[in-house]
């Protein structure tokens, strides 16, 4: 699960990092008594940032985020910003804070590192860019380190990982830091907890000239879903306007669903045989609609819903079930189907294949419920792709 | 000799009395394998599948009292990687963990225990392996399978399946068939399976199942490349067609900031000598192909 920037900022204070000030604000009326107030503080810089609040990278190029000198500025930025759309998605809420006068950005991430089943710190000077440009152009510019597997990222590598991007004068911030980002990885499950920019910035002193400090301007956080039950609170943080809702009724009802641009509704248990029976759909000339695995072991019910879920999408102008039965009874499925065809509100042709497990009763209730069956999965995927063909694009 | 189980197989099934561990522990051991005991604590003393396997309180008294060398985890994910643990600290030689959904963070300290004690992790959200005729440790179904000399390694589920029953019905037996399970962390690799069938004198052939996500394909492909220059070998790469960003069910299955592409897959097998198919049902014709005669 993706968090958004200030979702991930409030973690990262809670877990003591260094991270300016914010608000979110969902309406210009509340970015310009946000910018008010900030304003009235005197940053450095004199100016706020106005950053829009979407699960996607590329905001700046995209004119997301911008700075006002007032709040009247402020306001109609914030119009222009609220509702926009980037990358397909519509920006809901902002982020308005001081905007800081930068001496100089780093890169500095927490993701885990499968190869060595680690968790790795990847530290560059070359802030502010996308890790991948500089992993691409300049590969000797990103510091890498493994935190141990037992005890997390300990001091001297910390240290080690500071001095190596050029942080010495700021050494003590840097490795509260670095290990801030393993506490926080570790603490709330994340997959992923990335600074980018981590920054030295400007910043007043009362009553005094301004001094350097090390803070997190921006920061991504990806959770592991498969750790969401252990963080009741975490789920609260899920951004429903993000989730489209048959996304939604498939998590909540034990389906993987990923909704694809297709015409040819997948039906399948697993995860691998899903993705090759989708790719063996394209390989016959014809766009899968959609990614579903129903899991192991599933039950008639799960099928029907499944079914719905489908056809919900009305781009869907064919169907093609795979089962392998393992823990999955073939018999069960062809229930599902069976009750699914009763339920449904549109005639869509469907063609099944079940092996495996108790693959024999089902294709007796198949061949009474007068199913289209196949016997291979490339038989399968070129007759539903025939299928699909011959009903044409629905207008 | 086969990979990993076999003959030499003893096996606890930890989690025996649930449903899950029952019915593939009944599984396994109508397939041959020697199956000594159950662990579920708090039923020590008791016995599971109708008095043929005694139940244990811990995996150390198991191995004590049976002789126990081979571990198979059906605990649910709260506890799996304790149970991991467990059986690493018990003296357990290799540890098969079918389950799946295990936050990622906790299977690194388990990883990291088990390498500690020497021992060998497969999985987790694995299904486990099997060396046709000899023993089945996991739930893959044990009919789809044919004694043989190709060795099988995949990441996935069903998809093995898919892939052994295509062998099968081609004619084609295996020697052992792993699949090594399709989360981000996991115990054994690709590379290490390799490393496994290149050192296995009753395995000459290679078939690799990988899908989208990481880098364990390109991995296993470069050191094929090496060390498996004279061995046919055939790879099937799932998610030629799925989009970036998106988790494909399985946790490890993401393409992220243009990284763990099929494409990359394949031309990182094709140049390591592997012929990958475009479908499962070509893979015993691929093998042929590459001059396999078994």
């Amino acid at each position: 699960m993706k968090l958004h920037e200030a979702d991930a900022k409030s973690l990262l204070l809670a877990q003591g990092l260094p991270v300016p000030a914010w608000e979110v604000a969902h309406t210009a009326a509340e970015v310009r008594s946000a910018a008010e107030r900030f304003l009235a503080a005197g940053p450095v810089g004199g100016k706020v940032v106005i950053k829009a609040q979407v699960l996607i990278g590329g905001r700046g190029k995209a004119g997301g985020v911008k700075l006002a000198g007032s709040p009247d500025e402020a306001e109609v930025i914030a119009s222009q910003i609220l509702g926009m759309d980037i990358k397909g998605m519509t920006v809901r809420k902002v982020l308005v804070g001081p905007a800081a006068d930068i001496v100089k950005e780093y890169y500095l991430s927490a993701v885990l590192d499968r190869a060595e089943r680690k968790i790795l710190l990847m530290g560059s000077a070359e802030g502010g860019v996308e890790i991948e440009t500089v992993a691409e152009e300049h590969p000797e510019a990103i510091v890498r380190r493994h935190a141990d597997p037992l005890l997390g990222l300990l001091p001297f590598q910390a240290r080690e990982l500071a001095f190596a991007m050029g942080l010495g004068a700021h050494l003590k911030a840097a490795v509260a830091i670095a290990q801030g980002l393993v506490t926080t990885m570790r603490h709330y499950d994340a997959d992923l907890v990335e600074i980018n920019p981590l920054a030295i910035i400007l910043e007043s002193e009362p009553g005094g000239t301004p001094v350097e400090r090390l803070v997190c301007l921006d920061a991504k956080i990806t959770l592991d879903d498969s750790a969401l039950g252990r963080h009741p609170g975490l789920e609260d943080l899920r951004d429903p306007d993000e989730e489209a809702p048959e996304d939604k009724e498939a998590r909540e009802a034990g389906l993987t669903f990923i909704k694809l641009d297709g015409t040819i509704g997948c039906m399948v248990n697993g995860a691998g045989l899903a993705m090759t029976t989708m790719d063996l759909v394209k390989r016959a000339g014809g766009e899968p609609a959609n990614f579903l695995d129903i899991g192991g072991g599933a039950r008639a019910d799960k099928v029907a819903h499944a079914m719905r879920l489908i056809l919900a999408d009305p781009k869907v102008n064919a169907i093609l079930v795979n089962i392998f039965g393992g823990i999955t009874r073939g018999d069960e499925v062809a229930r599902g189907l069976i009750e699914a065809r009763a339920q449904q509100t549109r005639d869509v042709p469907m063609v099944v294949r079940i092996v495996g497990t108790n693959a024999a009763e089902a294709a007796v209730l198949l061949e009474e419920a007068r199913f289209q069956t196949a016997s291979s999965l490339d038989d399968a995927a070129a007759k539903a792709v025939a299928a699909s063909r011959s009903e044409g694009t629905p207008a | 000799m086969s990979i990993l189980v076999g003959r030499e197989t003893r096996l606890v099934v930890q989690g025996i009395t649930g449903r899950e561990g029952g019915f593939h522990a009944a599984a396994s051991r109508a397939y041959g394998t020697n199956l000594v005991a159950g662990v579920t604590p708090g039923k020590g003393g008791q016995t599971a599948l109708d008095g043929a396997v005694p139940v244990f309180d811990t995996v150390t008294d198991a191995v004590r009292e049976t002789g126990a060398n081979t571990s198979l985890i059906f605990v649910p994910a709260a506890g799996a990687p304790d149970a991991v643990m467990e059986a690493a600290d018990a003296g357990i030689a290799t540890i098969f963990c079918i389950t799946e959904g295990i936050p990622a963070l906790d299977m690194i300290a388990a990883v990291e225990v088990v390498r500690a004690h020497g021992a060998r992790l497969i999985g987790p959200n694995c299904p486990g392996a099997t060396s046709p005729g000899r023993a089945k440790v996991g739930i893959i179904p044990g009919d789809i399978h044919r004694e043989g000399r190709v060795g099988m390694v995949s990441r996935s589920g069903t998809l093995t399946y898919e892939a052994v029953q295509a062998m099968t019905d081609a004619g084609l037996g295996q020697s052992t068939c792993v699949g090594i399970g399709g989360d981000p962390i996991i115990g054994t690799t690709f590379l290490d399976v390799l490393q496994l069938f290149a050192a296995d004198d009753e395995t000459d052939a290679i078939v690799l199942i990988g899908e989208i996500g990481g880098a364990s394909e390109e991995a296993a492909a470069a050191w094929a490349g090496e060390h498996l220059r004279d061995v046919p070998k055939v790879a099937f790469i799932a998610g030629r067609t799925a989009p970036e960003g998106k988790r494909m069910g399985h946790a490890g299955a993401i393409i992220s900031g243009g990284a763990g592409t099929a494409a990359s897959k394949v031309e990182a097998l094709e140049a390591a000598g592997f012929r990958v198919a475009g479908s499962p049902t070509e893979l015993p014709g691929l093998l042929r192909d590459a001059g396999y005669r078994g």
